[in-house]
């Protein structure tokens, strides 16, 4: 029995449910929710160390051998990833408190949220292509109900683009499990993979790896199918919209991660030359989309997608230097990302407004925010010593190496974009004069309230992180490299499912 | 059997991408209803039609005598429609919501968010 795999999974779900017992009592719900994100980020530590010592971690569910049982598999790479949802689920439970209000816990915020979170340790840890979908789709409904709290106009505009493209997204991933069950005759990870290797029709293979590709893709908001992210994640909650930032997208990016490393292997001359296509047209119309905005979180939203293509064109150049460039992209972007829509957050709490151009004075009297920004800001765009700095070094160099020349230089061209776009921020949000039309008491008010400080908080934590990252970035490289070490040879993955059976 | 169903698998998508692609907001739901059928349909066609006894095996017996059906790509269709039912209810009470608060239910004017 593993049953540090499994819980990841079943902790947020408990949360969640206890949460529903606790319906009338927004305070219960508070301090389930704290305690059910502290115990999910305890749990997740627990898989990385196991993982650090085993390898991979494997559980067959209800003691079914693979390939006929679903399976849990945590690797290096998703053990990373659902250590990253324990720490953004205790900065989010801690920002709610502060952030939530009294009507969205009232229609279910807090059971919502665990739900979303069991969805999405779920998706990170299953070794099967159908729970992978079940998994996906339990996140989505939470996200749904997330996304519209609150029922304001521009929500329902922006829900219905965002749940019409996710559900079309489940539909091509549904048809394609349908087809690889066609051709394999398993769903079990390990097994297609290997059975897969020794398909009779290689040109099946690939149409369904372009469905894969599609499917994932609209997922992680990749060119050309990321409009739904700019359209929807301003709208919600601020806090929702930082989870969502953090960990939705993501998903997706895993799920090409895994299935683009572990399945479809074979043929990289195809696959992953379009990959590399897709990953430079990502980074480039993402940056160039937050160029035109003038509001706080579409610009970030915007960067969402050009982040993206980063790490994909980690995946796609699939060699080791640029595995361990994706995965270490990833780790900085989840956290550095999630704490600029914190900030945005807290600029709204100031002054109430999003808009750029409403926006200002914010360096004059709150120069503490102000650094606060600017710790995540400029480790988004690159540069050094932060974290961001060592994530785009490994992957610029490994596209050097790979003698990649064009996505290179889109690659460094984005960088210097990204940049722009935070001074843009930096210069109209914190530095410019207030301007005249925006009431500036709250800001101007030289105490900082309680339920800023928790505010703060979380925000405080992960721009340290981001700074930790940056100076002391050797023993996090060396998890990155030990993931990468791991995707790059599948049969380790095959031999812990499958147990050595052919 | 198989033609037959793959012909019709071939017109569920077809139909469910013409809706899609209609301005109306109810026209849009109807088409995810039909894509998420056409996929159903789909898992049931390629994993092979059997015409096989119910894959139970006797009492003492280790493995199923004859033919049997393959219980497998059934479970998962079972599944599908109930998450796909879960997924259009939500989905049919936000456009219902969405009119209320938009008064349109016309896809061309929900662009406010875009710009």
């Amino acid at each position: 029995m593993s049953l540090e795999v499994a819980l990841p999974i079943v902790i947020p779900l408990l949360t969640g449910t206890l949460c529903v017992m606790f319906w009338r009592s927004n305070l219960a719900q508070r301090i389930l929710s704290i305690l059910g994100s502290s115990a999910l980020l305890a749990a997740s530590i627990w898989l990385l160390v196991s993982v650090y010592q085993q390898g991979h971690v494997v559980m067959f569910m209800g003691n079914w051998d693979a390939p006929y049982g679903i399976t849990l598999v945590g690797d290096m790479l998703s053990a990373i990833m659902v250590l990253l949802t324990g720490m953004m689920a205790l900065a989010i439970a801690v920002y709610s408190l502060a952030s939530a209000s009294p009507a969205h816990e009232k229609f279910g915020y807090y059971p919502l949220m665990h739900l979303l979170l069991a969805g999405v340790a779920g998706s990170f840890l299953t070794g099967d292509l159908f729970n992978l979908y079940v998994w996906f789709e339990v996140m989505l409904i939470a996200s749904f109900a997330l996304l519209i709290l609150g029922g304001e106009r521009a929500q329902m505009e922006g829900a219905v683009k965002y749940v019409t493209l996710n559900l079309l997204s489940s539909a091509i991933f549904l048809s394609a499990i349908g087809l690889t069950y066609g051709v394999v005759g398993s769903l079990n990870m390990a097994d297609i993979a290997v059975k897969f290797g020794e398909a009779e029709n290689p040109g099946l293979v690939d149409v369904i790896a372009v469905m894969f590709l599609v499917a994932f893709g609209i997922k992680a908001a990749a060119f050309p199918l990321f409009f739904w992210l700019p359209a929807s994640y301003h709208t919600g909650p601020v806090a929702v919209s930082a989870l969502f930032a953090g960990l939705l997208t993501k998903v997706g990016v895993y799920a090409l991660f895994r299935v683009f490393t572990l399945i479809f292997n074979e043929n990289p001359e195809f696959t992953h030359q379009l990959l590399l296509w897709i990953a430079a047209g990502t980074m480039l119309t993402g940056v160039l989309g937050a160029a035109a905005q003038f509001e706080f979180r579409r610009i970030l939203s915007f960067h969402i997608v050009s982040q993206i293509g980063y790490m994909l064109l980690g995946l796609a150049l699939f060699t080791p230097l640029a595995l361990i460039g994706g995965v270490f992209y990833i780790m900085h972007h989840i956290i550095v990302k999630t704490n600029l829509f914190l900030i945005s957050g807290i600029t709204h709490r100031l002054l109430g407004t999003y808009d750029l151009k409403k926006l200002g004075g914010i360096y004059k009297s709150r120069p503490f925010l102000s650094l606060l920004f600017l710790i995540p800001a400029l480790s988004l765009a690159g540069i050094p010593p932060l974290s961001g700095f060592f994530a785009k070094f490994v992957i610029i160099r490994a596209s050097i190496e790979a003698e990649a020349w064009v996505v290179t230089f889109i690659a460094l061209l984005v960088g210097l974009l990204t940049l722009y776009s935070m001074i843009k921020i930096w210069a109209e949000a914190f530095w410019k004069k207030l301007p005249d039309g925006t009431d500036g008491a709250s800001l101007e008010r030289g105490r900082t309230s309680g339920s800023l400080m928790l505010m703060y908080a979380p925000v405080i934590a992960l721009a340290a992180c981001t700074v930790f990252i940056g100076l002391n970035g050797q023993p996090i490289y060396a998890m990155a490299e030990f993931s990468a070490t791991q995707l790059l040879d599948p049969s380790q993955y095959i031999e812990a499912v499958l147990g050595g059976r052919p | 059997m198989e033609p037959l169903l793959a012909i019709a698998v071939g017109l569920l998508y077809a139909a469910a991408i013409y809706m899609m692609l209609r301005r109306s907001i109810v026209k849009l739901v109807i088409g995810l209803m039909l894509l998420s059928n056409a996929a159903n349909l789909l898992i049931f066609t390629s994993a092979g039609v059997t015409a096989g006894a119910p894959p139970l095996i006797a009492e003492g017996a280790t493995i199923p005598d004859g033919v049997i059906a393959d219980p497998l790509p059934q479970a998962l269709i079972l599944t599908a429609i109930v998450i796909a039912f879960g997924v259009l209810a939500f989905a049919v009470v936000l456009i219902h919501r969405a009119y209320n608060i938009l008064h349109t239910d016309n896809l061309d004017q929900m662009k406010d968010t875009d710009t």
